[in-house]
C-alpha cells in the first residue's frame, strides 16, 4: 500500500518536474500518468502494487471537485451577470460533443470493419 | 467555561473544522444520492457545495479560511490524476482493437466540446477570464483544473464549469443518442467519457459495462487531449 502510494507520488512529482522544467503548457500530473502507463506496459509488476491505493482514491473522485466547487461563493458576481451565455456554451457544446463523438466512432468502425463486436454487445445489453 | 465564541475563532484556525464539514457535507451528499436511485440531478457533489456553500455565508466564513482545511482533499487531485493510469492500462486490450475508430471519436468530440463551447461563450461576449476557465471543462476535474491554472484561468470557476458539464452530459446522453440511433455500447460510452468526464462514466456504468469502461477510457483520453489543444483553441477566441 505504502509502495504504491509512494509510486504514485513519484510519478506525480516527476511529470511536476518535466512540465515546469520543460515549460509545458500540460499539467505534471497528466505527464505522470502518460509515463506510469508505459511504466506498467514495461515493468507489469509494477501494476498490482499500484493498483489498490489508485482504485481507492478514484472510487471517491467526486469527493476532491468539493473544496474548488465551493470557490462558487467567490463567482456569484461572474456567474450572475453572464449566467445565461455560460450555461447556454455547456448545454450546446456538452449535446454535440457527445453526438457527434459517439457518430464519428459508429462511422470509422464501419469503415474500418469493427462493427460486428459492438452490435452484439449492443444486442446483450438491450435485453438487460 | 470558555465562551463558544472563543472556542469558534480557535477551531476555524486550523484545518480541523473544516475538513470535517467537507467529509461530512460529502457523506450526506453521497447518502441522498443513494437514496434517489442515482438520478443524474441529485450528484453528491452539487448537494456538498450547497451545504458547504451556505454554512460559510451562514458563518460569514471568509473561502480562504475554509480552503485551509479543504486543502488536503483538494491535493489529492493531483494522484487521482496520475491514478487514471490503473484504469487506462486495464482498457489497453480494447484500445488495440478499435485503436482507429477511438482516435477518431476521441479527436471529433473532443475538438467539438471546446470550440463549441468557447464559440457560443465568444459570441454572446462572455469575458476573456471566463473563456480561459472554459476551455477545459470536458476534461475531468483534476485535469481542468489543473491546465485553468496553468493557462492563468480561475481554478474555482473551472470546477464549477466542469461539474456543470459533467451533469448536463449524464442527463441528456441516453434521450440523445436514443434519438441519433447509436446502438454500439462502445461508442455510446466513449463519447459520454470524453464529453462529461467522471460524471458521465459514472452515469454510463449504471446503463451498461461496456459502456462504462469505454466511458472510463474516453474521460482518460480527453484529459491528455484537453491538455494539448486547450491552449491553442483558446488562442483562437482571445
Amino acid at each position: 500500500m505504502i509502495a504504491g502510494i509512494a509510486l504514485i507520488l513519484c510519478f506525480q512529482l516527476g511529470g511536476e518536474v518535466v512540465a515546469r522544467g520543460l515549460g509545458l503548457p500540460v499539467p505534471g500530473p497528466v505527464i505522470g500518468m502518460a509515463a506510469l502507463v508505459v511504466a506498467f506496459l514495461m515493468v507489469p509488476r509494477l501494476f498490482e502494487s499500484v493498483r489498490s491505493p489508485a482504485e481507492g482514491i478514484l472510487s471517491h473522485l467526486a469527493l476532491l471537485f468539493v473544496p474548488a466547487g465551493v470557490g462558487i461563493v467567490g463567482h456569484w458576481n461572474a456567474l450572475g451577470t453572464q449566467g445565461g451565455p455560460i450555461l447556454l456554451a455547456l448545454a450546446v457544446s456538452t449535446v454535440l460533443a457527445i453526438a457527434v463523438g459517439a457518430l464519428t466512432f459508429v462511422a470509422v468502425a464501419r469503415l474500418a470493419g469493427a462493427a460486428a463486436e459492438g452490435d452484439e454487445r449492443a444486442g446483450a445489453g438491450r435485453n438487460d | 467555561m470558555t465562551d463558544f465564541a472563543e472556542i469558534w475563532s480557535y477551531l476555524n484556525e486550523g484545518p480541523l473544522l473544516w475538513l470535517t464539514a467537507t467529509l461530512i457535507a460529502y457523506g450526506i451528499g453521497d447518502a441522498l444520492a443513494r437514496r434517489a436511485g442515482g438520478r443524474p440531478l441529485v450528484n453528491p457533489v452539487l448537494v456538498a457545495v450547497i451545504l458547504l456553500a451556505g454554512l460559510l455565508w451562514a458563518t460569514g466564513t471568509p473561502y480562504a479560511t475554509y480552503f485551509e482545511g479543504a486543502q488536503f482533499v483538494h491535493f489529492l487531485l493531483g494522484p487521482a490524476t496520475v491514478s487514471l493510469a490503473v484504469p487506462l492500462y486495464l482498457a489497453r486490450g480494447h484500445v488495440r482493437r478499435v485503436a482507429l475508430p477511438l482516435l477518431a471519436a476521441l479527436a471529433a468530440g473532443s475538438l467539438t466540446a471546446i470550440l463549441a463551447a468557447l464559440g457560443v461563450a465568444a459570441a454572446l461576449g462572455v469575458d476573456t477570464a471566463t473563456l480561459t476557465a472554459l476551455a477545459p471543462k470536458s476534461a475531468t476535474a483534476p485535469v481542468a483544473i489543473g491546465i485553468a491554472e496553468s493557462l492563468g484561468g480561475s481554478p474555482t470557476l473551472t470546477a464549477v464549469l466542469v461539474l456543470i458539464t459533467g451533469m448536463t452530459g449524464a442527463v441528456v446522453a441516453t434521450p440523445l443518442l436514443n434519438i441519433l440511433r447509436v446502438r454500439d455500447w462502445r461508442a455510446r460510452g466513449f463519447a459520454v467519457g470524453v464529453a462529461a468526464h467522471g460524471i458521465g462514466t459514472a452515469r454510463a456504468l449504471q446503463v451498461n459495462e461496456t459502456a462504462g469502461a469505454f466511458a472510463g477510457l474516453g474521460m482518460g483520453l480527453n484529459a491528455v487531449l484537453t491538455a494539448l489543444i486547450a491552449p491553442w483553441a483558446l488562442s483562437l477566441f482571445l
